[in-house]
């Protein structure tokens, strides 16, 4: 996986090939991995899982409820057409019964009859009587059609059978569209006789415009074969066929979705007009009446792709904060471990040396003894004559030894501090212990070591071990990065009640600006392939820190580096 | 200095032995042995005004080996040498007989005699 370096957290190319088997205990990145996959599961299912469920039952809700609308308002414009058209079945079924069948053949009266409904009702367009033989007896209206024999026509005998009878719509004579409404009355004496009147069905256009409806609704009457019987807005005028199915019978209100000829949806409500030859239809286009969700789906996905984002911002963000503080944790856990790996280290190197020491002083005391004694024996008896050149010989040997006796001191006394001390220290002492360790290096290599010290130090309380190792740490640094001809100036600068300022500066190579801030870090080494463990000046600044004082270093390449440390000279009351 | 005998007790028969040869030859008496039994052997036949103790001599420690001299020669000094170099054993050696007689080895012949003079002085 990439990541821009700017964001990429520490421990992301950590590899600790020192962990051994339980390697897998320190993949932070695979601890990453696994918080990060574990929380976003955890949190993102049931977050789409209820996304995805709201998403469907808002849905369905709005769906269902675009259903029951449209049934609403097919039932409620059924019972509009049905109660007009039942209305004028029985003004005439009342005229048939209220007249007899010899004042109704009276034109005047029929002709006033029919005045009668035109001024009530409307619409209404002629008025005949028609006896059982099927000849019209009288006729009030435009057309001469008096005497007209309608008898074998289909609409004559489902009167005869049913009592009534409603045609559908169509043109007649007149170019209007209408239809004929006949009743029929049956006498005591076993005769009959019909009533027929035709009727405009402007009316029904107006009512079933009138209707306003969503989503280009369409409200239109369609007969049993699915010819328009009123015009529609989008599906036809009248008498054409209607392009959608005939819906089947059913003898309630029924909603159902259809597909357009033009493949889009339809929500389309029906309902067979009882005793008519009509089916009252009413559709809707269903894209337009889901407006509305879409702007619901819009602000419920948003809201989705907000909240996933968010989440997954947290997670992130929390999963690289928690990982990388497990991270330093475990580096502060490795670099104590080291810390004591090192001091120990330091102890056995103490124990040592103090015991390779003393066994060796005996001998050394032997042969100085020895060698004091010969040199006794030349100078204070007379016996022995005076031999210059054997003179010399006791002399180098006398003069090495206490150059081996100097060498197995310091050591006993290096190891001496190696226990946690306080006590009175001279800085001075401590630097000069120290910087006598490299003597011989420095003459090898040419470097040009200085020490300056203030006269008016005070001698402090402080840990001469610890000291000593910090300054040992900075010297071999310092002695790491010069080059032979090189320049190390130890200084000590003092100012009453102000901390201890030491300066260690070599005039080696220095310091890039990008490690510089990386230093004090545990296991950062530009000497890796020399030798380098990264590890001294991590643990110089914790013997610092443990003894009060601080430390910072400048440097510049090629020019050389400054370590400056301070050290408080009041007691600290964490070495007490 | 001259009428001065001075007892050297050290483990090492080379080194004590060479050391009082070497007093001797400049004209200081001294004696010299190698334990603790043979050193509180040796007062109860001679009397010494300067004892030089190793600070570890087998079976017994140079201080103890000190306050059962003083018992019986109260007059008599001590100078201690070590080859030891342990903080304890510093610290008490020095806390016992002052840092000034506590001399580490090898130690050079004529800052010893310095020390037993200054010691004598006191």
């Amino acid at each position: 996986m990439w990541i821009p370096e700017k964001i990429k957290p520490k421990f992301w190319d950590h590899e600790d090939v020192a962990a051994g088997p339980r390697r897998h205990l320190f993949n932070f990145r695979r601890i990453w991995k696994l918080t990060v996959l574990l929380s976003s599961v955890v949190c993102l299912v049931p977050l789409i899982f209820m996304a995805f469920m709201d998403y469907r039952v808002t849905r369905e809700a709005m769906e269902s409820e675009i259903l029951l609308r449209t049934s609403r308002l097919v039932s409620n414009t059924q019972r509009t057409i049905s109660f007009f058209l039942a209305e004028r079945k029985l003004a005439l079924d009342f005229i048939i019964h209220n007249n007899t069948f010899e004042s109704l053949n009276n034109f005047n009266n029929l002709k006033i009859i029919l005045h009668n409904l035109k001024e009530s009702f409307g619409q209404f367009g002629d008025l005949g009587v028609i006896d059982p033989l099927g000849n019209q007896r009288t006729y009030i209206g435009p057309y001469k059609l008096e005497g007209k024999d309608y008898s074998g026509q289909e609409w004559y005998e489902q009167v005869i059978r049913k009592g009534i009878y409603i045609s559908d719509v169509f043109l007649g004579y007149r170019n209007v569209p209408h239809i004929v409404i006949a009743v029929k009355r049956s006498l005591s004496s076993g005769h009959f006789f019909i009533l027929r009147a035709s009727l405009e069905t402007e009316k029904f256009d107006h009512l079933l415009s009138e209707l306003e409806m969503a989503g280009k609704g369409d409200a239109f009457l369609i007969n049993h074969d699915g010819t328009m019987q009123t015009p529609s807005r989008s599906h036809g005028k009248v008498f054409e066929k209607m392009p959608l199915p005939v819906p089947d019978y059913a003898p309630k209100t029924q909603v159902m979705e259809i597909k357009a000829p033009d493949n889009s949806l339809l929500i389309v409500g029906y309902r067979y007009l009882n005793n008519t030859p009509f089916i009252l239809m009413v559709a809707k286009n269903k894209a337009e009446l889901m407006e509305p969700w879409n702007t619901t789906r819009t602000q419920l996905l948003g809201f989705l792709i907000f909240s996933i984002t968010i989440i997954l911002m947290v997670i992130l963000g929390g999963a690289t904060y928690l990982v990388n503080q497990i991270y330093l944790a475990d580096q502060r856990r490795v670099m104590s471990l080291h810390e004591v790996e090192y001091s120990n280290k330091m102890a056995s190197i103490g124990r040592m040396a103090a015991a390779v020491a003393h066994e060796i002083n005996n001998p050394l005391a032997i042969i100085n003894e020895k060698a004091g004694l010969m040199k006794d024996l030349f100078t204070l008896k007379k016996q022995y004559a005076h031999d210059g050149k054997l003179l010399d010989l006791v002399d180098v040997i006398i003069s090495s030894v206490a150059r081996c006796a100097s060498i197995t001191r310091r050591l006993l006394s290096f190891a001496r501090q190696m226990d946690a001390n306080v006590e009175q220290v001279a800085i001075r002492d401590v630097l000069n212990d120290v910087l006598s360790f490299y003597t011989k290096e420095a003459e090898y290599r040419s470097i040009a070591v200085t020490l300056d010290v203030t006269d008016s130090v005070p001698d402090f309380p402080s840990d001469r071990g610890k000291l000593q190792q910090i300054f040992l740490n900075l010297v071999h640094n310092a002695f790491s990065a010069m080059n032979d001809g090189g320049h190390l100036n130890v200084k000590v600068r003092y100012a009453e009640h102000r901390p201890l300022i030491i300066e260690v500066a070599d005039d080696g190579c220095g310091i890039g600006e990008e490690d510089l801030g990386r230093v004090f870090e545990p296991f950062f080494s530009t000497r890796t392939q020399k030798g380098g463990t990264g590890l001294g000046l991590p643990i110089t600044h914790n013997l610092i820190r443990e003894l009060g004082g601080t430390i910072s270093v400048q440097s510049e390449v090629g020019k050389g580096t400054v370590f400056t440390i301070t050290l408080p000279l009041e007691t600290n009351r964490r070495l007490a | 200095m001259k009428d001065i005998r001075v007892l050297l007790v050290d483990d090492e028969k080379e080194l004590v032995s060479t050391v009082a040869e070497r007093l001797i030859l400049r004209g200081i008496a001294a004696d010299w042995v190698i334990s603790g039994k043979d050193a509180l052997e040796a007062v109860k036949s001679q009397t010494y005004d300067l004892a030089v103790l190793d600070v570890k001599i087998p079976k017994i420690s140079g201080i103890e080996l000190k306050k059962k001299l003083e018992k019986r020669c109260p007059a008599m000094k001590f100078i201690f040498m070590t080859g030891h170099g342990s903080q304890k054993d510093f610290s008490a050696g020095a806390a016992e007989a002052g840092a000034e007689y506590y001399l580490a080895k090898p130690v050079d012949i004529e800052c010893l005699i310095d020390r037993m003079e200054k010691v004598l002085e006191k």
